[in-house]
């Protein structure tokens, strides 16, 4: 599939509640020169742009053609690509396929979201169909719910079970100095804390960040110029299948667009056996019980059998394949930036970047975005090049 | 992150609101119809997979074919999922909170082979369970104005 | 670049308002049109790209309103947020990265929102928002500028309204075929001085699909493959105030790499068509200049010169442009199926004569601030 395209620096900001000193385009600059400085280029060197976030939260209408002194993008090819909570990871891969096809050489990707500056939920509930599913429609938070409480009906997974991933994550956060919520969270803080919609508690969903994530790719050729280790995309896969949520809640089926987009990822890989073969993921993971499920839908256990995978302690740091190692979505979340830290994330792994939080000997390492109507994206990258 | 210049932390606020008017299309619209005519619901079956899908549509996704069978239903249906949501909010379409707590209901209606979101009225965790039989609650037909509203909740039937 | 073709295209009728259709249903309408047009089947697709703006359509993740009617049900699909010319950029992408045959749809319903208030978002929240700039108002400036800079009159810039409005004559899917003078464009109301009502462009209700394809596709579509042969983009500074205005310079970057990628040296000789997009007619010289047809200044007198009306060396908007219909986003997708269809042939009474090289023109953001070239060839 055209060029081979590697990862080959990564930047993002110190997420934050809020971030009153500086307005988008400075946050996204913060993201960007950080990127540039790890791979130790100039922003002369950038071929082409791609960035993304909701436009509902700032509120700003073409953030692409807005923000572009705080991108480096004046006088640079830039284009917006927006998908929701997916974002992120649409614009890596829509990154990805700027230099694949051969007309770039060196892509930004950048992702940025300041959730202090909007509505959250406001913005979120305009993301449903205004006719049909505005009307009932609160946000992210109680449609998860209904999944999670469809899980609890059929497998028997208990609120506990769910908690030990947010422990997990928060946990690992501490390791990763960007992340935005840096205290750990047991399972009874978890459990303590105020019912949202049930069964998901304030401690079970992720915060609203504000933030930034810059990534550069490069092509084949001048990818090895670049970084001594050069994380190589080895797939790229996107199903954002459903129009109306009603379409997307057979929950007897599981997370189908991550089935289906898991499927064509380890296919485009060569992968058979995920979880011996992926060294560690960085999963979009914005509530707790999506730890638990959305494990099975992308392959690393059979149906019904997250939680005794997750209890085993295969996910946790030191076990066979470590979720989350930066803390994941559950300790930040700038929504346009998410998906692409996911990336980023899995990146700096690959790169033996990663401090604190790296995973040891990792060769593939795989990133998911999540958002929308049930969507997802799978992006590995690997030290191996294709 | 140091940074050269120092000064206040100010914001700017814009709250103005932003007006929409959409089109319902050919086959949403019937589904008003059909509950201000006769206070039921009506679905559209794909001669493809044979799905029935309520709000009728015109496309069937994963078919991608057009859609033109029209199915009569009847006013009640399952309750597959739900959640009763408990954090305030301002709701976009009137700018003001919406009442919580309230419960948020995906419906297998009778007939229909998706599921159709709105509100079950039922708020004690206690009583609501996944698999009760539901009915739809019309306004009078004087007050219809032919919108998602037109169903005022789902009622549970005991 | 590898070989990269549009096979199919399809474009519904531009109209005020199109209240029967929600989004879905128009963009169901043109993708099987597209389809159709190819001779290809949605199982011969295998990567979809939508085009949607959250503001536009009142809908935060407005791609999926239409993920479903672009047939994006189990396929690599995405979403740009931006002019259809820029959309269609990713899809071409997308097939030089080894896809067979990539959809791009873009739709729009002006009728739905309200464009001022839509396009007022687009400027700086803390310093021009409260303004109340919109597209009009902005435009309005850069007109002033533009037409102070080089003295050029109203009438000569209204002649570019006459020309599109009756080349739209000829177009089955514009908005606004009209047989007016220049006298007509000076006597419509003000709108924003020096904009008059027919100096700008309608509101518009519209989608339009494009596919593009591989070589190998390409030989079993139904109709003669228009080549890609250049294509680039390019975006300036933001604030109208760090911009020179008459001097479009992202455009003429954009222009210029475009033109190297497809061998072009001499545009104006070697371009037999051109489709711009010009939402106001001051617009359509200001990019014409940007694009390297004539000097900085001259490009309102093309028309008097006889080279851009119909019949002329370089006919510009046979379509009828966008001041006869402005679905935005899809109007610069628009201009890129005009020019296939121009190369194809197929263009009917819009038909310039031996269409060999077309070029195809789109833009974001106020004023033009990032623009996206196309140039297009019968020709590998």
């Amino acid at each position: 599939m055209g060029r081979r395209v590697a990862i080959v620096g990564v930047g993002q900001t110190y997420h934050k509640s809020h971030r009153p000193d500086v307005n988008s385009r400075e946050m996204i600059r913060e993201a960007v020169t950080a990127a540039l400085a790890d791979a130790e280029l100039t922003i002369r060197d950038i071929d082409a742009i791609v960035i993304g976030n909701m436009d509902h939260f700032e509120s700003i209408n073409y953030v692409d053609t807005y923000s572009v002194e705080g991108s480096g993008g004046v006088m640079k090819p830039i284009m917006k690509v927006s998908t929701g909570g997916t974002t992120g990871a649409t614009v890596a891969i829509a990154a990805y396929y700027h230099v694949a096809s051969g007309l770039f050489d060196r892509v930004l990707a950048i992702g940025f979201e300041k959730n202090s500056e909007s509505d959250t939920t406001g913005a979120i509930i305009t993301c449903s169909d205004a006719i049909w599913d505005r009307f009932s429609y609160s946000g992210a938070i109680p449609s998860l719910a209904t999944e999670a409480t469809a899980y609890m009906e059929k497998y028997g997974a208990t609120q506990e079970d769910a908690a030990i991933i947010g422990e997990r994550d928060r946990n690992n956060a501490l390791n990763n100095p960007f992340a935005h919520l840096q205290r750990p969270l047991t399972v009874a803080d978890i459990m303590a804390s105020p019912m949202l919609a049930y069964p998901i508690k304030l401690g079970d969903i992720c915060p609203r960040s504000d933030g930034a994530c810059a990534c550069v790719l490069a092509a084949d050729g001048v990818a090895q110029k670049i970084a001594r280790k050069p994380a190589w995309f080895k797939a790229a896969a996107v199903r954002h299948t459903y129009t109306w949520f009603g379409d997307s809640t057979d929950y007897n089926k599981g997370l189908v667009s991550m089935q289906r987009a898991s499927k064509d990822a380890y296919q485009q890989a060569g992968i058979t056996k995920p979880a011996e073969e992926i060294d560690v993921a960085e999963l979009y993971l914005p509530y707790t019980w999506a730890g638990l499920k959305w494990i099975e839908d992308i392959g690393f256990c059979g149906p019904g059998e997250g939680v005794r995978f997750v209890r085993d302690g295969n996910t946790h740091m030191g076990g066979k394949i470590p979720v989350n190692p930066s803390g994941g979505v559950i300790s930040t979340n700038c929504i346009g930036a998410t998906a692409l830290l996911r990336v980023a994330e899995a990146a700096i792994q690959v790169m033996g970047k990663g401090g604190k939080r790296q995973v040891p000997d990792v060769k593939n390492a795989l990133a998911t975005g999540f958002g929308g109507c049930f969507w997802s994206d799978v992006v590995i990258l690997s030290t191996e090049r294709p | 992150m140091a940074h050269q210049v120092e000064s206040e932390r100010l914001v700017s606020v814009f709250a103005y609101p932003m007006p929409y008017e959409w089109s319902i299309g050919l086959y949403g619209s019937k589904f008003f119809q059909e509950i201000k005519q006769n206070r039921r619901f009506v679905g559209i079956r794909c001669d493809g997979c044979g799905k029935v899908y309520v709000p009728p549509r015109r496309v069937c996704g994963p078919c991608f074919r057009e859609l033109t069978e029209l199915v009569t239903l009847s006013d009640t249906g399952i309750i597959t999922a739900f959640s009763v949501v408990n954090y305030p909010f301002i709701d976009p379409n009137t700018g003001a909170q919406r009442p919580i707590p309230y419960t948020y209901g995906y419906i297998k209606l009778d007939g229909a082979d998706n599921i159709f979101s709105h509100i079950i009225n039922e708020m004690d965790l206690s009583k609501i369970k996944v698999g009760m039989k539901v009915r739809a609650i019309f306004k009078d037909t004087a007050e219809m104005q032919g919108n998602i509203q037109d169903i005022k909740y789902f009622d549970i039937v005991r | 670049m590898d070989n990269a073709a549009i096979v199919g295209v399809a474009q519904t009728k531009y109209e005020r308002r199109k209240k029967d259709q929600i989004l879905a249903d128009m963009v169901f309408d043109v993708t099987r049109a597209a389809l159709d047009d190819a001779g290809l089947a949605i199982g011969d697709i295998d990567s979809v790209v939508t085009v949607s703006n959250d503001f536009f359509d009142g809908r935060t993740i407005s791609g999926m309103a239409v993920g479903d009617a672009a047939g994006g049900e189990d396929k690599n699909i995405s979403t740009v947020s931006g002019d259809g010319a820029f959309g269609a950029f990713y899809g071409l992408m997308r097939v030089l990265s080894g896809y067979k045959a990539t959809i791009v749809v873009a739709h729009y319903k002006g009728s739905e929102g309200s464009v001022p208030i839509t396009t007022n978002g687009m400027f700086d929240p803390v310093f021009h928002r409260h303004l109340g700039m919109d597209a009009i108002s902005a435009a309005a400036l850069q007109a002033n500028t533009y037409m102070t800079r080089f003295g050029i009159r109203e009438e000569d810039v209204a002649q570019v309204s006459v020309k599109n409005h009756g080349n739209a004559k000829n177009n089955p899917y514009a908005q606004l075929p009209m047989d007016i003078t220049v006298a007509d464009v000076m006597k419509s109301r003000k709108i924003a001085e020096p904009l008059k009502l027919l100096d700008c462009c309608p509101i518009s209700d519209g989608a339009a699909a494009i596919i593009i394809a591989n070589e190998e596709t390409a030989a079993r579509t139904r109709k003669k493959p228009v080549w890609v042969k250049g294509v680039a983009h390019c975006c300036e500074e933001y604030l109208l105030g760090d911009r020179r205005l008459a001097d479009p310079v992202a455009l003429k970057d954009a222009a210029r790499r475009a033109y190297a990628m497809a061998g072009i040296t001499d545009p104006m000789a070697e371009i037999d068509v051109a489709e711009v997009l010009e939402p106001f007619s001051y617009m359509e010289p200001l990019w014409l200049e940007g694009m390297g047809f004539c000097k900085p200044g001259e490009g309102a007198s093309l028309i008097e010169k006889g080279i851009t009306p119909m019949g002329g060396r370089l006919p510009v908007n046979p379509s009828g442009g966008a001041l006869s219909a402005n679905p935005i986003l899809v109007a610069g997708l628009a201009r890129l199926i005009e020019a296939t269809l121009q190369v194809r042939g197929e263009a009917g009474a819009r038909q310039v004569k031996n269409a060999e090289t077309a070029l195809a023109h789109g833009f974001n953001g106020p004023c033009g601030q990032s623009h996206c070239v196309w140039i297009v060839g019968g020709r590998k």
